[in-house]
């Protein structure tokens, strides 16, 4: 039986963050964006730097992995664009 | 992350749950004709097993929380690439049909997988299959020590590339051992010369998936059928081979089921991707 290929890397040293899947719901001025959690939650999230240097354009229903605060669960950092 | 070794005595175990797998193979491969169903060739599979004191791997696997796998087999058809459930759908001439293993014997996991068509193809899906096993042959053919994890990846990847067929990238191959999925990941693509350094007693699980279109796939409702998103015909070959300090040991291979006891395997031997059910 095949594997699926893991595309969650491992969570950053140092930072703690929560990383979850999430479906763009809105898209809002600022490259910032409603997400949509598996949980049902939606969390205002932007787009990390390294991505907007590389242009990855996201559009409302593509799934994307976000990355949350421990401190604040309402705001997140999209860190990577599912295919 | 690191890649478990098998002792000698392991590897013999494993040796035996592979020559099972083979066997069982051996019993589908002769059973897939038109008008067969997946439940009938699922069924076949799961007495084939238990007749040979073994459990088939793939019933109750569920990781990440998928629902539990309910065959002993994978059975995708067509465009389906992987991990199709088998069910009421028949096999029609024309069809090309995957169908994927696993034999668990003395707690060791084997795994292969092998696709054929249904009667009569175009010639460029037959093509593909035989591209696809050779390309099979080729990552096999580079599983040696001292070998580099990316010289496999790469040599499995240039045969699909040179054909210029959908090299699926969202899955792939891995160790196995007493568990089906382990360290490492085998991509189907790569560079010579990165990743894990093998070494004598690495199993590992081989599987090139190519296809005739794009390599996107996408899960069905299912949450285990995988399909080729835009409905190309697709093809997926898989042994399970072990590492050795010379040529690499295909536990899964049919050739050894001809072969007299005590001989070392071929790689490249006489392939499945021919034609069955013409006959039958």
């Amino acid at each position: 039986m095949a594997q699926r290929r893991d595309r969650t890397r491992a969570p950053k040293k140092k930072k703690e963050v929560i990383e979850v899947e999430g479906v763009i719901r809105d898209t809002l001025p600022n490259a910032q964006f409603k997400v949509e959690l598996p949980n049902g939650h939606h969390v205002l999230a932007h787009v990390s730097g390294k991505m907007k240097m590389h242009y990855i354009r996201i559009l409302l229903g593509d799934r994307v992995l976000v990355e949350l605060s421990p401190y604040d669960l309402s705001r997140g950092r999209i860190t990577y664009r599912f295919r | 992350m690191s890649v478990e070794l098998k002792s000698s005595d392991e590897i013999a175990i494993m040796r035996e749950a592979g020559r099972r797998n083979a066997e069982v193979r051996r019993a589908l491969l002769a059973a897939i004709a038109p008008g067969v169903t997946g439940r009938e060739l699922d069924e076949l599979a799961k007495a084939e097993i238990a007749k040979r004191d073994a459990e088939p791997t793939f019933v109750g696997y569920g990781p990440g929380g998928r629902p539990p796998y309910p065959g002993a087999i994978c059975y995708s058809v067509n465009a389906q690439l992987v991990h199709g459930i088998p069910g009421e759908r028949a096999l029609a001439e024309g069809d090309i049909v995957s169908i994927d293993l696993g034999v668990t014997y003395g707690g060791y996991v084997s795994d292969a997988a092998f696709t054929v068509a249904v009667g009569e193809v175009a010639p460029e899906v037959q093509e593909l299959l035989e591209r696809t096993e050779a390309a099979l042959h080729a990552g096999i053919e580079r599983a040696r020590a001292g070998n580099y994890l990316g010289d496999v990846s790469h040599a499995i990847g240039a045969v699909g590339q040179q054909a210029r067929y959908g090299i699926v990238r969202d899955y792939g191959g891995h160790g196995v051992g007493r568990q089906m999925h382990e360290p490492p990941h085998i991509a189907n693509f790569g560079r010579p010369g990165v990743g894990h350094r093998l070494k004598p007693g690495m199993v590992l699980a081989l599987e090139p998936m190519f296809a005739l279109g794009s390599e996107e796939t996408l899960e069905g409702a299912d949450h285990w059928t995988v399909s080729m998103r835009d409905g190309s015909l697709c093809a997926h070959f898989e042994e399970t081979i072990a590492v050795t300090e010379g040529a690499p040991e295909v536990l899964t291979s049919l050739a050894q089921l001809d072969a007299p006891a005590g001989v070392a395997d071929v790689p490249g031997g006489p392939g499945v991707g021919a034609r069955v059910g013409e006959s039958a």
